[in-house]
Order: C-alpha cells, then structure tokens, then sequence
C-alpha cells in the first residue's frame, strides 16, 4: 500500500516518502506550504488512490477539540424532558458524534483531514495530543472509551498563521510543499488539462513566473490560481501569441483577474509594466 | 546509528527530541528509505524537521554529516554570505594560465585567511574579476568559478561533473527566519498578546450556567453572560523622524496591525529617546507636546508598553541633561526610560535595525540595558519574543 500520486496529482518524490512514512508508522502527517500548492487536495488524493473513505474536518477559529470527539446536546434533552419525551432517560440519545470518533469507529481504515488547524485557538491542537497519539479518548458522560480499530490516515494541514505546540509537532511527521518548478508546473498542468497546446503552455508558464517574480506583490499566484487562469485562456480561446510580454499593447496578461487577487498588487504590476515601457521607448 | 545526525541537529539549534529520532529509527526499520541517500534524506528530514524555518539549516547539518561538507560560518565567523552574490549568472572560461596562478595562490590556511579579509572588505555583489567574492570569477571563493584549492559557497549543480545533492541546493534557504514582514504576519505575532476576557453588557448565551441554574430551580432559567474581548491594553512609544527614515515602512506595518489587533491601544511619539514630553501628531509636535508624567499618570500599571525605535544616537542624548538634539532637556533620557520601566513593568523595545549590528551603537547598547535585555529585532521572529516576554 504505497501513495505514488493519482493521475490528477503531481506528487513530488520527497512528499511520497513523507505520506508513506506516514502511513506506515501510523502518525498524523503535517502539511505547510504557500497557500494554492494543494494541501487540502492532498488528502482526497490519498483516499482515492488508496481506495478509503475520507472524513474530513475544517477547522474554524471558534472549533473546539471537543467538537472533533462529541458533543453533548444538553438543550434538546432539556426539551424533551419538558415534554415528557421518553428518549430523555437514556444520555446516549443526546451525544453526537464528532469526525474524530466517525473516524474511530469507522469499519475500515479511513483516511481524516484535519484542514487548516492553525485557524483554531492556540490550544486547540494540545487538545487534541492524547487522542492523535493514542487514537482514543473517554466519553465523560456515558463513561465509555472509544478506541479507533483501524488507526486513521491523518492528513493535518496548516497555513502557518499560528505555531503548533511542541509537543503536537513531535508526534507528527512534516512536509512543506515547496513551489514546484517549471518542470514539475508543467507535469501538473498537464493532469489537469491534458492535451495543451505546447505554445499556448509554454507562453502561459513564461508569463506565470514573470508575474512571480514581480517583486513587492502581496499574494503571490500559486498553483491553483494558474490552472484556473489556463481553464479561463482556453475557455476565451486566447492565441499563445497574445501572451507574449514583447507585445506592447497586450503586455498586461489577459484575464489577470485570475491571477492577481489583489487591487495592490493589480497596481503594482501595472506600475511596473508601464516603466518597462517606458524605458524600451 | 544515526547518532550524529542527531546530536549534530541539536547543536545547530535544530529542535529534535529522542521521539522523533526514534520514530526516524523505527520507519528505518521499516523499510521506508529503501536503501536510497535521497530517500532516506526526505525521511529524515518530515521526521526530525517540524518547522520550515529549520529546513536549510536541516539540509547543513546533513550535508555536513553525511559528506563532510564545512560550515561557512565556522570557518569565515560570518553568519551569511549574501545568496545574490552566489546566484549563478554567467560562467567563465579560464586559461591554463589562469589556473596555475591560481594554484600558485597559496595553501588551503592561506586561502581562509585571505577569504576572511575579502569578506570583511568587500561591499557589494561582484561578478567576474579576479578579487572579490561572487560568481565565475577567478578569485578561489565563491561558486562556479576555478581553483583546484576552491572553496565552495553555495551552488546549484555540480559543475566538473559531479552529481547534484539535493542537500546541497539547500532550496529552503530564503523561509530561514523570515526578514519579510508583512501587516498580516505582525498580526499574527501580535495575537501572542490575547488576553480574553469578557467585559460589558451580557449579550451571549451561557448554556453551562443556564442548564446549572434550571436544574436548582426547577424552571427554564436563562443565564447571559458577556461577549469575550481582547482586554489586553498597549502602549505604544514611537520613535519619529532622522534616523528612523528607512525604517519608515516596517514601522507603518507595525502600527497599523498593532492599530487593529489591540482594542485598548494608546500611542505617542519621541524622537530617539523618551523625554519630559511626547506627542501624539508629529506635524504638530512643537505645539502640541503632552507631558510625559501626564502620560504616566494617565495610564495604569496593567498597560504593556512597546517602544520602537532604532536607539541610534549619540550617547550623550541618553545621559547628560540637555544631551536632546531637538530642545533642551532638564533630565537626561535615562532618567524617563527609568521612570516608564518603573512603572511599565511589562515593556520591551523593538528595534528595526538589524540585531548583529546593535553592538557597533553604543547608544543601543544603553538603551538595551535600561531595558534590562529586553531588546527585540523588528522582524517577525523578534516581534514573536517580544511579545512572548510581555505575554509571560
């Protein structure tokens, strides 16, 4: 059972070997890299190509570790109470069941997302230690423990807004997807839009990490944002030649919308494109 | 096995543990570098490595460990040689006579020695020539370039022929503690400094206390309790004009995030040390100064205080009386930085200018003492310790 990338995923070798280091050891696998290099996806092409269910969790800055394991919903219980309900003697009724426990209790070994744990409070993945580690955690109120049969895949992604604790990071393995190169760019471009004009491609590319290179920008455009603008250049039907920067009227890329997310940075590259000109005048 | 690996990790600051030299033994065991350099560089670094920062001093300490590669800064006792001045650009072609004078240079100590002073004298980046440190040049130190007694700095591929190292690209180099910094990263290092606490009109819903307080009365009992606010309060001491003047943007990043991540956020104005009076618009600062006891008195205790300036001044400026450039002044400065630590116990001064040349400045030498060390780079990862000293 090894992860070799999908026909629709680019895996570069140094990430096959952490995501296999990963499943073979059973730890929980952090990914970091710039936003749009494909953190999340990751974890859906692992499930897939491994054939296994994926339970994902999105963390939000108000989650709780204990929204993961279950929570009790004491409102309905009071309610049913009030009338008369005949559920209300039995606690099991009112506890729901976080993605933690789906995945604990799931029939085979399925493959759970933790997506962006750096939005969550700065506590939240100490919280969260005995259960990664041990793959268990205690139910207060039924007093039961629930134990994962089938240790989970644990794919954990983060964009580097908060540091992770310690002794979070000791238990896990990590990866930091790099930007990838011309070489790997293009092998992605081609799982996502097979068939590519060659020049269409390489003028696309040329002008990709142009834009990249412009000093100064805010958000740079990742690998997301570069097959959306492709989808787009093939979509309007744009001719290579129109992409190329030595043409003067065009020298601002069409449909950079796409690209640059930003009105700043919008104003920077324009900024920039019009001394350009002006210095070759 | 792996021992020095480890144990040279942790000299270079890298922080591994026995854990995750164990887990790296174990996925070893396992089988999972099957027998490959490469493979088992990329598992040892997502085993022992948990923070992007470390990468390239990760890819160092394995370079160095597994082929005997030197630290640079060992040798030359420089932290960094400057990246652009080692970016490949153009190669060169040497004559055979070119080679012997190179080889006519001097011995492998002899080569250090003058590298030392080359690093030391030189300036700027340099390409081609046969002196300065740079690429393709003929001088013996740098990359891409001859010299059979070459020392190497940095390089993309091998260049006679031998095979690249992944290692060696040490592509990370540029996420080591990032100088780069923006309004959102200092916002988040500001956030560091939350301090929830729930204050003012009972808007939220407290189910806990609600189900608590139905359960003793038998009725459905609502209980409210305050929306949770940052109550953390800052005071923010500004350093304006001279010699701040290139500093000028970080500082505008700083101020703005630090603008709207703190509600409670007081500032003032002082030009390169605090005296008897601040301001609070620097157009107007000769007519409308506040006096500084003023601000001493207004502001409780509980306020955390953060100075940012570069403390570059004449010495006399901190103390003698009348030492200001801009007026004179009846106390000396040290005597106001004394008053606002005392009553500020929880302040620090973070300073834009770079932290390896602070000991060249006598004045920030001073200051740093009146601040009792609790002098930060504003960089992020200075921001990140100053706010964790005031946070403790």
């Amino acid at each position: 059972m090894k992860f070799e990338g999908t026909d629709t995923y680019i895996a570069t070798e140094d990430l096959m070997v952490a995501v296999n280091a990963a499943i073979a050891l059973e730890r929980p696998l952090l990914i970091k890299g710039e936003p749009g290099t494909g953190k999340t996806i990751l974890a859906h092409e692992i499930a897939r190509a491994l054939d296994k269910t994926l339970i994902e969790w999105h963390v939000k800055s108000t989650t709780k570790a204990q929204h993961g394991l279950y929570e009790y919903d004491a409102v309905k219980r009071l309610r049913d109470s009030q009338l008369g309900d005949e559920r209300v003697h039995d606690i099991r009724n009112y506890i729901v069941k976080g993605k933690l426990w789906e995945a604990f209790s799931h029939d085979d070994q399925p493959v759970l997302l933790i997506d962006e744990i750096d939005k969550a409070d700065i506590e939240f993945p100490n919280d969260l230690l005995l259960e990664l580690d041990r793959m268990e955690f205690y139910v207060y109120e039924t007093q039961e423990t629930v134990k994962a049969e089938h240790r989970p895949i644990v794919i954990i992604t983060s964009n580097n807004e908060k540091e992770l604790p310690d002794a979070f990071l000791r238990r896990c393995f990590f990866h930091y997807i790099r930007f990838p190169e011309r070489e790997t760019m293009e092998e992605i471009i081609d799982v996502h839009h097979p068939g590519l004009k060659k020049s269409l491609l390489r003028e696309a590319l040329n002008c990709f990490f142009n834009i990249r290179d412009v000093p100064g920008l805010k958000k740079k455009p990742s690998t997301s944002e570069l097959i959306d603008w492709i989808k787009l250049l093939v979509v309007e039907d744009i001719p290579p030649e129109a992409l190329k920067s030595s043409d003067m009227k065009t020298i601002i890329p069409p449909l950079y919308g796409a690209l640059l997310k930003n009105e700043q940075d919008v104003h920077t590259f324009e900024r920039l494109v019009f001394m350009a000109k002006r210095g070759q005048n | 096995m792996f021992v020095d690996l480890f144990l040279e990790l942790r000299k270079a600051r890298v922080p591994v543990s026995l854990r995750e030299y164990l887990t790296l033994l174990e996925a070893v065991k396992l089988g999972i570098a099957s027998y490959s350099v490469d493979e088992f560089y990329y598992l040892s670094r997502s085993a022992l490595v948990k923070d992007e920062r470390n990468l390239d001093k990760f890819d160092q300490v394995f370079g160095h460990v597994f082929k005997g590669l030197e630290y640079l800064s060992d040798i030359f006792g420089v932290e960094d040689v400057p990246e652009e001045w080692l970016k490949a650009l153009a190669e060169k072609t040497l004559t055979d006579e070119e080679k012997a004078e190179i080889e006519a240079l001097g011995g492998w100590e002899k080569l250090m020695e003058t590298l030392k002073k080359r690093l030391e004298e030189q300036q700027g980046r340099h390409e081609g020539g046969s002196k300065w440190i740079g690429t393709a040049g003929t001088s013996p130190y740098g990359a891409y370039g001859y010299n059979p007694e070459g020392v190497r700095i940095g390089q993309e591929e091998g260049r006679e022929g031998r095979a690249v190292k992944v290692w060696d690209k040490r592509e990370y180099k540029n996420l080591d503690d990032s100088v780069e910094i923006g309004t959102r990263n200092i916002k988040v290092a500001l956030r560091r400094l939350r301090r929830f606490a729930r204050e003012g009109a009972p808007t939220e819903l407290d189910l806990p206390d609600t189900i608590h307080a139905t359960a003793k009365q038998g009725w459905l009992d609502i209980r409210m309790v305050p929306e949770r606010h940052n109550a953390v309060k800052v005071l923010l001491f500004l350093d304006a004009g001279g010699s701040m003047d290139p500093h000028v943007r970080v500082c505008q990043e700083l101020f703005s995030a630090a603008r709207t991540e703190f509600k409670h956020l007081e500032y003032y104005y002082f030009h390169n040390c605090p005296y008897e009076a601040v301001w609070r618009d620097n157009r107007r600062r000769h007519a409308e100064r506040i006096d500084t006891y003023q601000v001493l008195h207004t502001y409780p205790a509980d306020y955390k205080v953060v100075f940012v300036g570069d403390a570059s001044m004449s010495p006399y400026e901190i103390v003698y009386p009348g030492g200001s450039v801009e007026h004179f002044n009846p106390e000396p400065g040290e005597v106001w930085m004394r008053r606002l630590t005392q009553v500020y116990p929880r302040a620090v001064w973070l300073n834009p200018v770079p932290e390896k040349y602070w000991k060249y400045t006598p004045s920030i030498d001073m200051l740093s003492q009146l601040m009792d060390g609790r002098m930060f780079p504003l960089t992020l990862e200075g921001l990140d310790r100053a706010m964790r000293e005031l946070s403790r």
